[in-house]
């Protein structure tokens, strides 16, 4: 199904805006090139604002997966060093 | 010698309650005043002032404490320095606007240019009673654009380009409207739930959107002795042309149909609201 492998995956629950996207955003930092994130956060505010902030930043978003519980996954392709 | 208050006024000397005392206003567009005015501005204060301005409610700078006898020689210095005396009383007062476009990433339109083309059109333009402008770069609404008598919101028109969206469901949470829905990889927008504030467009990773920037205008806001949201009476306006053409519309009804000392949105009240429409609707549409 999923046409990408995850590398890694980072939490964003358990803060709150503009922190969440910080928080994506250092885990970014941590990984290579064309390396795979999945960011978990919640509804609302973070799942209106991440990705936007994410796209700015320059990385490639592939997927938004929503759990069904409230929570959603954002599938994002690291570009740039 | 008697003092001509009125014209003082009219000239944006305010009088104070302290005698002979005036707050003198600037003409400010957009809130935005250059270094080189601001250090005019901070030598009139300290000499002819008492050492401090006022920042306006509606992002305009007063002088307070400039004296009866010094008003001549204050016209002319702040004139040497490029700064312009403001207005009060009964004609179009400063025009306000956010940064949005120039410097704000959410900004749909240039705000600040369309307010000095307001400005230029309209500034101090004698009317019944005060009437406002201001201009706003989108829907977060900074600028609060239904407190004016006319009030501009940018925005934009946005259509799916099917081709360059891979689905992945990211704009159907950044609309904050519900307007989107993603089903087998097709995305209809409703469009009496759309506000044209393009977060879909802005967060969308392939930009998969057609967008067309424009404004949306509300028209009989006030925030003073009474409030009143201004109405949006007319479709999303996709050209600058329009736009002014509905603005002339406006200002030429509340010159011909206001009552001395009666704001816009109780002449529209008098009036009737549906009579306005028609005005507007005829210039939206480019009719004379
Ligand atoms: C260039 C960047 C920014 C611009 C142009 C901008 C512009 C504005 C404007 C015009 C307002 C409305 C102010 C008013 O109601 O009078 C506002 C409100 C606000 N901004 Fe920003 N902002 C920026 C960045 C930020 C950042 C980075 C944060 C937080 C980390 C932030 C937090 C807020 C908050 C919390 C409010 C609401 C304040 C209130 O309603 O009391 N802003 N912003
Ligand atoms: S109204 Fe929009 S464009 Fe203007 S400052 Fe606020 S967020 Fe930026
Ligand atoms: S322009 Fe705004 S309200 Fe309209 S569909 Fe896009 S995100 Fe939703
Ligand atoms: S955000 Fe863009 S790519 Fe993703 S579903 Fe919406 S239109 Fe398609």
């Amino acid at each position: 199904m999923a046409d990408y492998q995850i590398t890694d995956r980072v939490d964003i629950t358990d803060v709150v805006c503009p922190v969440t996207f910080v928080k994506a955003k250092v885990a970014l930092e941590e990984l290579d090139e064309g390396d795979i994130l999945s960011v978990h956060m919640n509804d609302g505010e973070p799942v209106q604002n991440v990705p936007r902030s994410i796209k700015e930043e320059g990385h490639q978003i592939l997927k938004l997966e929503d759990n069904g519980d409230g929570t959603y996954d954002l599938i994002v392709r690291k570009v740039g060093e | 010698m008697a003092v001509d208050y009125s014209a003082l006024k009219a000239g944006g000397f305010m009088r104070q309650k302290q005698k002979d005392n005036f707050s003198l206003r600037l003409r400010t567009v957009g809130g935005t005043v250059t270094a080189e005015q601001l250090r005019t501005v901070q030598a009139v204060a300290d000499e002819f002032g008492e050492g401090y301005i006022h920042l306006t409610s509606r992002q305009g700078i007063e002088i307070p404490f400039i004296k009866l006898a010094d008003i001549e020689v204050v016209k002319k210095r702040l004139a040497e320095g490029g700064v312009e005396t403001g207005v009060c009383g009964p004609r179009v007062r400063t025009v306000t606007a956010c940064q949005g476009g120039r410097c704000c990433p959410s900004g749909c339109i240039d705000a600040l240019d369309l307010a000095e083309k307001l400005d230029a059109r309209y500034f101090g333009r004698e009317l019944n009673h005060k009437f406002k402008f201001g201009v706003t770069g989108c829907q977060n609404n900074c600028l609060k654009a239904e407190e004016n008598d006319f009030g501009v919101k940018g925005g934009v028109q946005v259509a799916w380009k099917e081709d360059a969206c891979i689905a992945c469901g990211v704009c159907v949470k950044a609309c904050r409207r519900e307007a989107i829905t993603l089903t087998d990889g097709r995305i209809t927008v409703d469009e009496q739930k759309c506000n044209n504030c393009g977060r879909c467009n802005r967060s969308c990773p392939t930009d998969a959107w057609d967008v067309t920037p424009g404004y949306l205008v509300s028209f009989g806001g006030t925030f003073g002795n009474s409030l009143k949201f201004g109405e949006e009476l007319l479709p999303f306006i996709t050209d600058e042309d329009t736009l002014l053409r509905v603005a002339d519309a406006t200002i030429d009804f509340f010159a011909e149909n206001g009552l001395p000392s009666e704001r816009f949105f109780k002449t529209l009240e008098r009036v009737g609201i549906d009579k306005f429409k028609v005005v507007v609707t005829k210039a939206y549409n480019g009719e004379d």
